[in-house]
């Protein structure tokens, strides 16, 4: 019945199903709702958006779908007359926009491709063929050419009818751009692979193979043994990158920071600016106190896992010179150090925001990646299930040749 | 049955439609949205209009899923075996039935609440799907089936603290609880202090909503808050003049400790207050 909103909600990235959808269904057909138009939208809502930060594309698919629709209501589900159902969008599109809006990556391309657009673009535009203004062959704005456009502000409801998909007002559509392939949920699943289990402590747990082995051994009496409970001690430092170049993946070193500190107990966080040198930070504005790498480095033994995350794209001489650093003068090149962290600290992966197929054209990713032997990954879900594997992997034992 | 709120619970329209459709549907309702805009409570005045009774499984982060259907108790089982109880015989003895076991066997359908669902492990609701979607487990050590012969209308809360997994939220329904606007702030209000003053109503409100406005509070108060300082507000016998003439440039309001949960925000309050008298 309402196969094209289902579709268009799909369009507009909300990850809905068809068991979501044959529940909205069923509700319907249960006369779980008054028919009117409220009521109608929130049972929508419930039945098919299971996060709210959905929400907005929701609203905006639900708008751009039913406009117009609400005076059926008063006639009542069962009345809607068919060609309303069978798809507003035919009525409003012939066969031919609405194939050249699918040829352009359908209505999620287009925002997206409008988002770059508003950023590129200063100032009002009049008959052009690109940017987003009036009365061009651009498919972005207002009463232009283009026949698979995205409209931009109000006009008179007729006049939408002629051209361009329906327009939205000033909606907040940064969110449709949000990237779901990576989430703290699968970050999170990610960072599992590297518990470690043991049991020490106080035995606070009963064993019950060991008393049923031992009330054995004992002719039957009972013999009860305890033992320590199960955890989690794998033991994580994690050194981030901050500012500069950093600042476009803020998001994602920030929803790895907030997964690895839910998962792991044992865990110390340190921030650097592009290469480590002879001090790290505590804050990750680098203001507050100081900790000498130095002291890191004799603080914490070898088998705790040390995560660095950064982009390792720095100027070649802030990794070989002596005085190289962007913000102070270093004694010793920031490659002393990083060999230092790395013979401290066997169990060492570098992640790299950076996407992977950029990485050989950046010289100084080249070297750390060459100083690590290969241990960089890409900030990805792959990615990071690889790191953690290597990461569970025990000691990185160098094999000892004979004399 | 039909849900409308109750007298202590206002339930916006929206509120209302999820609720019933899970009722109908028979599906459970996932309710989300921020502290103290009364998750739990619905849960527990869904079963109230409803007149069944209700029962709760408070989630921690040691649950486990198999404690809500059954457990096992074998040490029992060992020392009554040791003291030669003829009990041992029947291993039916030693299985305790969880909370969704007692849900599952009522005499009457019930309102089933697993409240804090984010608390558990990651993988907890994942392995309750079966159970919530067909309301039956099999129980191995008797070999025997328990299928609910009612089924209990199940309402699950979440705080957001971890991500649900994609194939329990397709079994669900869904509410976010909006933090209520003016009006419905002043009917939730109204069903719990009746006889306030309308003056004091409105200036509480008024500087209530200021508060909310402060940028980078750790946790902004909510509903709950809001019914608890204006009960402290009441049994303090403040006057509404005086909170009239609060500003909160330049002072705390009286008893904020119902509102400010943390020292933390009470230092972020501060520094506001230093930074505008510099200004």
């Amino acid at each position: 019945m309402f196969v094209d909103f289902f579709e268009s909600l799909r369009d507009v990235g909300v990850p809905v199903t068809l068991r979501e959808y044959l529940g909205f269904l069923g509700a319907l057909e249960k006369r779980v709702i008054p028919p009117e138009a409220d009521a109608f939208y929130y049972l929508a809502r419930t039945a098919l958006v299971k996060d709210e930060r959905f929400f907005d594309a929701f609203d905006k698919a639900f708008a751009h779908f039913f406009k117009g629709a609400e005076k059926f209501f008063v006639l009542g589900i069962d009345e809607i007359p068919p060609e309303w159902l069978n798809g507003p969008l035919k009525r409003i599109f012939s066969e031919e926009e609405l194939e050249r809006i699918m040829g352009k990556g359908g209505w999620q391309a287009l925002l997206a491709a409008m988002q770059k657009l508003r950023e590129e673009q200063q100032g009002r535009h009049e008959g052009g063929n690109r940017y987003i203004g009036t009365g061009g062959t651009s498919p972005y704005g207002q009463g232009g050419q283009a026949r698979d456009g995205a409209k931009v502000g109000d006009e008179e409801a007729e006049e939408r009818k002629k051209r361009g998909i329906r327009a939205w007002e000033k909606r907040e559509y940064k969110q449709l751009a949000k990237d779901v392939t990576i989430n703290t949920r699968n970050i999170k699943l990610a960072l599992k692979r590297l518990r470690r289990f043991t049991r020490e402590g106080v035995p606070d747990e009963l064993d019950i193979d060991g008393t049923i082995r031992e009330t054995a051994r004992n002719g039957a009496m009972f013999d009860v043994e305890m033992r320590p409970q199960r955890k989690n001690r794998v033991k994580v430092l994690l050194m981030f990158d901050i500012g500069g170049s950093m600042t476009p993946h803020v998001k994602r070193c920030e929803q790895l920071f907030y997964s690895s500190r839910t998962e792991f107990k044992n865990l110390e966080t340190f921030y650097f600016h592009n290469c480590i040198y002879e001090n790290l930070w505590r804050d990750d504005s680098r203001w507050g106190d100081k900790i000498k790498t130095y002291d890191i480095l004799h603080k914490y033994n070898s088998d705790y896992r040390v995560i660095i995350v950064g982009d390792a794209s720095m100027s070649p001489y802030e990794v070989l010179q002596v005085g190289g650093s962007v913000d102070h003068f270093n004694d010793e090149p920031g490659m002393n150090w990083l060999l230092r962290l790395k013979e401290s600290f066997p169990h060492l992966v570098w992640l790299n925001p950076e996407p992977q197929d950029q990485w050989e054209y950046v010289e100084s990713i080249n070297m750390i990646r060459g100083l690590f032997d290969n241990r960089m990954y890409p900030l990805t879900l792959d990615g990071l299930h690889q790191a953690m594997t290597l990461l569970r992997r025990s000691a990185h034992t160098p094999t000892l040749v004979p004399h | 049955m039909k849900f409308e709120g109750t007298e202590r619970y206002i339930a916006t329209e929206d509120l209302q439609v999820a609720v019933n459709a899970a009722i109908t549907l028979e599906k459970p309702l996932l309710i989300k949205g921020e502290p103290g805009t009364g998750k739990t409570m619905l849960a527990h005045e869904v079963a109230a209009a409803l007149n069944l009774p209700l029962i709760t499984w408070y989630v921690k982060s040691t649950t486990t899923a198999q404690q809500g259907l059954y457990e096992y108790d074998a040490v029992s089982r060992l020392r009554d075996s040791q003291l030669g109880d003829p009990k041992v015989k029947e291993v039916k003895n030693y299985i305790r039935p969880g909370i969704l076991w007692k849900a599952f066997t009522a005499p009457s359908p019930t309102v089933l609440l697993i409240d804090e669902i984010d608390k558990a492990d990651i993988e907890f609701p994942n392995d309750l799907l079966l159970e919530l979607d067909r309301m039956e487990f099999y129980v191995y050590e008797t070999e025997e089936t328990i299928k609910a012969e009612n089924r209990p209308i199940v309402v699950v809360t979440s705080n957001n603290e971890k991500e649900l997994p994609d194939a329990f939220l397709r079994r669900c329904f869904f509410h976010y609880i909006s933090f209520p606007d003016k009006d419905t702030m002043k009917q939730i209000i109204n069903v719990h202090y009746p006889n306030l003053h309308e003056t004091l109503l409105k200036e509480a409100m008024e500087v209530f909503f200021q508060f909310r406005e402060i940028q980078g509070l750790k946790k902004r108060p909510s509903t709950s808050e809001l019914l608890d300082w204006i009960k402290l507000l009441m049994t303090e016998n403040i006057p509404a003049e005086y909170l009239a003439n609060v500003d909160l440039s330049k002072e705390l309001p009286p008893l904020y400790g119902a509102m400010l949960k943390n020292e933390q925000d009470i230092h972020a309050f501060e520094r506001l207050r230093f930074m505008q008298r510099r200004v």
